[in-house]
């Protein structure tokens, strides 16, 4: 590991100024930087620690929403009861993630941030453009088993590993920033992560300096959530391919539907038009296996992870089947 | 009055400034007794644990998050100490598998009672966390094996105790003793 300065701030104010020298980076849980710093993948020459910043709290907004701060641990928001009761599709992203000791130290912002988990981006002695720009990228022609089949490029072909932003992306979710002149703005999350392109090194549309303060999910849409995730192990392990599904039916027909993947793409990816193929639809396999093919329709296979196309559908087919049965289980 | 001057200026905490040097001091509790440290600023709690502090019941697996062998509480909380700066835990409290109830804890007894290990490397993770997880349970907490994470109902079954416990991984594969041991002390039959 790189020697590094490291400062704990306490207040906003603080972060900013921090966060405005050469080579600063935020820390908070740390479970994902410290194993990169380990491996002198990231090598950050100040680490600012902003856990015990005031930014833990989860409160209930006005018009029905719910704000989340950045700071708060996966843990804590899963075993929200809030969270359980009305976006539990959150919940059970969350506690699908990583072990129960993880989950107790990783952040919400930290858990938005965190790196692929792409064999070559960890590995220093393979090509990479997102790890060194300009480069190669090895995956394309390599074992590119859990690599993305959607909105890759051929100098990037990564996803982004994280289970919560998939349900975030099918609940809406907005983030909020505070820049280190203590600017605040507020970004989609489906505009947070920005396409590989022939620029994968850049992954978000944060500014220099800016910190993720609070995720706001908005009133929950009308419907059942569903999260399913498919992996090589039952349990402690990335996705293949995820689905988060929010189904609301009048009598046989499905009145909206929200579709999120995750696994196959470098951000969590809002499947609009598995969503126009299911709304005013009948609750049928037929519906779900239409809808299936809308979300695949401009997937590419890169060899090893072709199967993930079929994987992805046949997923999203039986998460859709579960969350349209409304006579059992929960209907909010 | 110097000697008044003299104490509050020991009282008081270090400004968290940046130091331009590579060594930071820290005050953690460690197993009910505070250290106090100055360390090379890149160390793990897991390495200040065994390498400063000669607590080596914690045990060093992959290094990386990914086999549970490090598992301590922090405030309470069952943590991989390898992922985790020493330099982040200032006045917190940690407690490490020496720091258990003394002579056996009842985890540590149903262990042995159950033969829940062979080589033991990851035992102390595993006993470390099954009481944070015992402690998550007990208030309420779902996790990926509940049905409905609605529901403010935990059933602690086996494949409940199998998913809160796979953060740790057994190479000898222990795992059904170990689930034993922990059903042991939770009570209750297997199921």
């Amino acid at each position: 590991m790189k020697p590094f300065t490291y400062e704990r701030v306490t207040d906003l104010r603080a972060a900013g100024a921090a966060a405005s020298r050469a080579g600063a980076k935020f820390v908070s849980g740390g479970t994902n930087l410290l194993d990169l710093m380990k491996l002198e993948i990231e090598q950050p020459m100040h680490l600012v620690d902003i856990s015990r910043l005031p930014l833990k709290q989860i409160e209930d907004l006005p018009n029905g929403g719910i704000r989340i701060g950045a700071q708060a641990a996966n843990s804590d928001v899963a075993a929200d009861h809030r969270v359980r009761a009305r976006y539990p599709v959150l919940s059970e992203a969350l506690l699908s993630g990583a072990s129960g000791q993880l989950r107790n130290k990783a952040s919400i912002g930290g858990n938005l941030l965190q790196r692929t988990r792409c064999s070559y981006f960890y590995d220093t002695a393979a090509q990479c453009n997102k790890r060194t720009p300009g480069t190669d990228c090895a995956a394309v022609q390599g074992v590119n088993r859990i690599h993305a089949i959607l909105g890759a490029s051929d100098a990037c072909i990564a996803t982004h590993p994280s289970d919560m932003a998939v349900a975030m992306s099918a609940l809406e979710a907005q983030i909020e920033l505070l820049e280190p002149n203590q600017s605040t703005r507020r970004v989609a999350i489906d505009d947070f992560y920005c396409p590989p392109g022939s620029t994968p090194h850049i992954e978000t549309t944060l500014r220099p300096g800016e910190m993720i303060t609070s995720v706001v999910l908005p009133p929950p849409p009308p419907g059942r959530q569903r999260y399913r995730k498919v992996r090589d192990r039952a349990s402690y392990e990335f996705a293949l391919v995820s689905v988060a599904v929010i189904v609301a039916r009048d009598g046989e027909t499905i009145t909206t539907a929200r579709v999120s993947l995750g696994a196959v793409a470098y951000k969590p990816w809002r499947s609009i038009e598995a969503e126009a193929a299911l709304k005013g639809r009948p609750a049928t396999l037929s519906t779900y296996q239409a809808a299936a093919d809308a979300a695949m329709r401009s997937a590419v296979g890169r060899g090893h992870n072709d199967f993930k196309i079929e994987l992805a559908k046949r997923t999203l087919c039986r998460t859709l089947a579960d969350a349209a049965q409304t006579s059992t289980g929960r209907q909010l | 009055m110097f000697f008044k001057k003299w104490k509050r200026w020991f009282a008081m905490e270090a400004p968290a400034k940046p130091a331009t040097d590579a060594v930071s001091r820290i005050a953690v509790t460690v197993n009910g007794r505070r250290r106090e440290l100055e360390l090379d600023r890149r160390t793990s709690l897991l390495d200040t644990l065994r390498e400063h502090l000669r607590l080596t019941g914690t045990k060093k697996g992959c290094d990386h998050g990914q086999c549970g062998a490090c598992t301590v509480l922090i405030n309470g909380r069952r943590t991989n100490s390898c992922l985790t700066l020493a330099v982040m835990h200032d006045h917190d409290d940690v407690v490490t598998i020496e720091g258990l109830s003394a002579p056996l804890h009842p985890l540590q007894a149903a262990f042995i009672a159950r033969d829940a290990f062979q080589c033991g490397y990851c035992t102390p993770g595993q006993i470390c966390s099954a009481i944070g997880m015992l402690s998550e349970v007990k208030a309420g907490w779902p996790s990926h094996a509940t049905a409905d994470v609605s529901s403010d109902l935990v059933a602690l079954t086996d494949a409940e105790i199998r998913e809160r416990m796979s953060g740790n991984v057994c190479r000898c594969a222990a795992y059904p003793n170990i689930v034993a041991a922990i059903r042991d002390v939770v009570g209750g039959a297997s199921r």
